[in-house]
């Protein structure tokens, strides 16, 4: 490409300049809500108010901070969000590896009938309130298990992993560890398990995200607040402007509270945010790998 | 038949047992709720279950049209699932070709770092930075449309507003994760064509309209068969969750209607109806794009 350089037309020259000026204005209109999301929870709140906070905090401060992380519905999201996610991450994998470890082995007898089955879920559902009555039979409304249980298999992602088993692991060394004498489930663990880290990093991190982010159960299936997740708490901040136990602190006046809301609003988004953000380098790599494999076809 | 089975089952017994959860988990929650459907076309009453139910046939879909509004909510879901998909759709092909062709490779991992952060944050988090950008007083696009002398607007108070925020917000939030797989196609083109085509005196934008583009135009038609067989199954959560008072006459789609109907009213026949239709279309959708597209240009799905 640097060959090219010496003998560049204008009209490519031209081209070049366009495609870097386009650019970065997307890196900027993008970017520029991310900035000020961070900047307004470090300001001054009368800054905000007053519409002098553009792009970068005049007073660094960090009252928001502190009357974010000393509330009780914050933390007490916090905590049921971090453990509907991990355990619920936990039983994703452990499903999602067997389920397609099994639907990949190509001589299993009935193994094509079990994938159209799964599959056609995918096209067609009971939908929102059948759904929500089977769920309400079996007890598991306002329980920890209704958080982990109804979403623990997405079928897209175990069909995408049943693909990586199937193509990318080399049918040989499944084969050879049969002739020795290794169980299937041994051979999965053992022989197919350590080739498919990437897959199973890519499958950590949709999982995971989505249980972070996920709204839509917590809402439906859940109305004992002890049970909440940081996503429902955070709605009733930053949607429904309710301020809960943060709202009640004895010290400061309602007026000041009130005030104090135009930043705290944006430091309770950078705090519910932050583990998925400090995780996301890390995962970039894989991420780019599990959008392309989720693109082939089975 | 039977000798595979029998082979079947003594090599792989242990698979059989390692399947059966995930068979049990796609019975109960997915299977289930199908045989569920059924009290779409019942008085569902919880005592008598689903098969004991009083019989009405198509009662709740004749309800269900003869309602005054529920044109005016499908009409909403296709307006806004149309609006979202002209917008959400090209601009990521757009910001794919762009990074193609950028050279400085630095700048170029900069721009996607950026970009793909927005599909981290929850819906919740994208609502909520709506409502504070917005908020007439204290809102950042107020602040500005002050600075430059015009009157704030209430946006979120606002129905006119309430579908370009979302289309924007969506394009903002998913620009960037939704280009990675354009850009992988983009990564497979054959290199050798490129060479061809610098030989041949082709300028950039010549090269891009007919090599580049062409190459990855089956990516962008699956790609496009995906969405439009998803028009009728707009997201639940960022509707719900943008959707007020003041809003509602445009921000009330089936899924909202479905919700309202069903848990909020305990209509639960009713919904299961609206859901049952809902359900149906979607399939129909996602079936006949997908032939259509056989026949056009033998790209499918299967």
């Amino acid at each position: 490409m640097v060959s090219t350089r010496i003998n560049e037309s204008r009209g490519d020259r031209a081209f070049g300049a366009a495609v870097y000026i386009v650019a970065t204005v997307i890196l900027l209109i993008v970017a520029y809500p991310l900035i000020y999301v961070v900047s307004a929870s470090f300001s001054d709140p009368l800054d905000i108010l007053t519409g002098k906070l553009i792009l970068f905090p005049k007073h660094v401060q960090f009252r928001a901070y502190r009357a974010v992380l000393v509330s009780k519905d914050v933390l007490l999201g916090y905590r049921n969000t971090i453990l509907y996610s991990v355990a619920g991450t936990v039983i994703n994998i452990v499903l999602t590896t067997s389920g397609a470890y099994c639907l990949s082995r190509r001589d299993m007898y009935g193994r094509t009938a079990i994938t159209f089955m799964i599959s056609f879920t995918m096209f067609f559902s009971g939908g929102m309130i059948p759904t929500y009555i089977v769920i309400k039979n079996l007890n598991l409304l306002n329980t920890f298990w209704v958080m982990v249980l109804p979403g623990a298999i997405s079928a897209t992602n175990l069909l995408i992993m049943r693909n990586y088993f199937q193509h990318s692991v080399p049918q040989e060394i499944i084969e050879a560890a049969y002739m020795d004498g290794c169980s299937n489930v041994g051979t999965l663990i053992r022989v197919v398990l350590p080739v498919s880290k990437s897959i199973v990093a890519v499958m950590v991190i949709f999982y995971l995200v989505g249980h972070w982010n996920s709204y839509f159960s917590a809402m439906l299936y859940l109305n004992d607040r002890s049970r909440y997740t940081l996503q429902v708490f955070l709605r009733e901040i930053l949607i429904k402007n309710d301020l809960g136990d943060m709202g009640a602190g004895s010290e400061s006046s309602s007026v000041e509270m009130t005030l104090l809301y135009e930043s705290l609003k944006f430091a309770v988004i950078v705090v519910a945010t932050l583990p998925m953000m400090l995780f996301y380098p890390f995962m970039q790599r894989y991420f780019v790998k599990g959008v392309m494999m989720g693109s082939i076809k089975g | 038949m039977l000798k595979s089975i029998q082979r079947s089952g003594r090599k792989y017994w242990d698979l059989y047992l390692l399947l059966i959860p995930t068979a049990v988990y796609f019975v109960i929650f997915k299977y289930l709720p199908m045989i569920g459907l059924q009290i779409a076309f019942r008085d569902y009453m919880p005592r008598l279950g689903y098969w004991d139910s009083p019989w009405l046939g198509l009662d709740y879909f004749r309800r269900f049209f003869s309602f005054y509004s529920s044109w005016r909510i499908i009409l909403n879901t296709l307006t806004l699932s149309a609006l979202n998909l002209l917008f959400t759709f090209p601009l990521p092909i757009l910001l794919a070709l762009l990074l193609n062709e950028m050279r400085a490779a630095g700048y170029k991992k900069l721009i996607q770092t950026v970009t793909y952060a927005p599909h981290f944050l929850s819906t919740v988090v994208i609502v909520g930075m709506i409502t504070a950008f917005c908020s007439p007083s204290s809102g950042v696009v107020n602040s500005i449309i002050k600075i430059f002398g015009g009157e704030p607007i209430y946006f979120m108070a606002k129905r006119e507003w309430f579908r370009p925020l979302y289309v924007i917000s969506e394009v903002w939030s998913t620009m960037g994760w939704n280009s990675i797989i354009f850009l992988s196609a983009l990564t497979g083109v054959d290199q050798q064509m490129y060479e061809a085509a610098r030989i041949d005196g082709a300028s950039r934008w010549q090269t891009l309209w007919r090599i580049t583009l062409p190459s990855i135009l089956p990516t962008i038609s699956i790609m496009l068969i995906i969405n439009c067989g998803h028009v009728m199954s707009l997201g639940f959560e960022k509707v719900y969750l943008m959707q007020t008072d003041l809003n509602i006459d445009v921000s009330r789609v089936i899924s909202t209607f479905v919700y309202e109907q069903g848990i909020l009213a305990t209509q639960t026949s009713y919904a299961s109806a609206i859901g049952l239709m809902n359900s149906l279309v979607n399939f129909i959708l996602v079936i006949s794009v997908n032939w259509i597209s056989k026949k056009l240009s033998e790209v499918s799905l299967w």
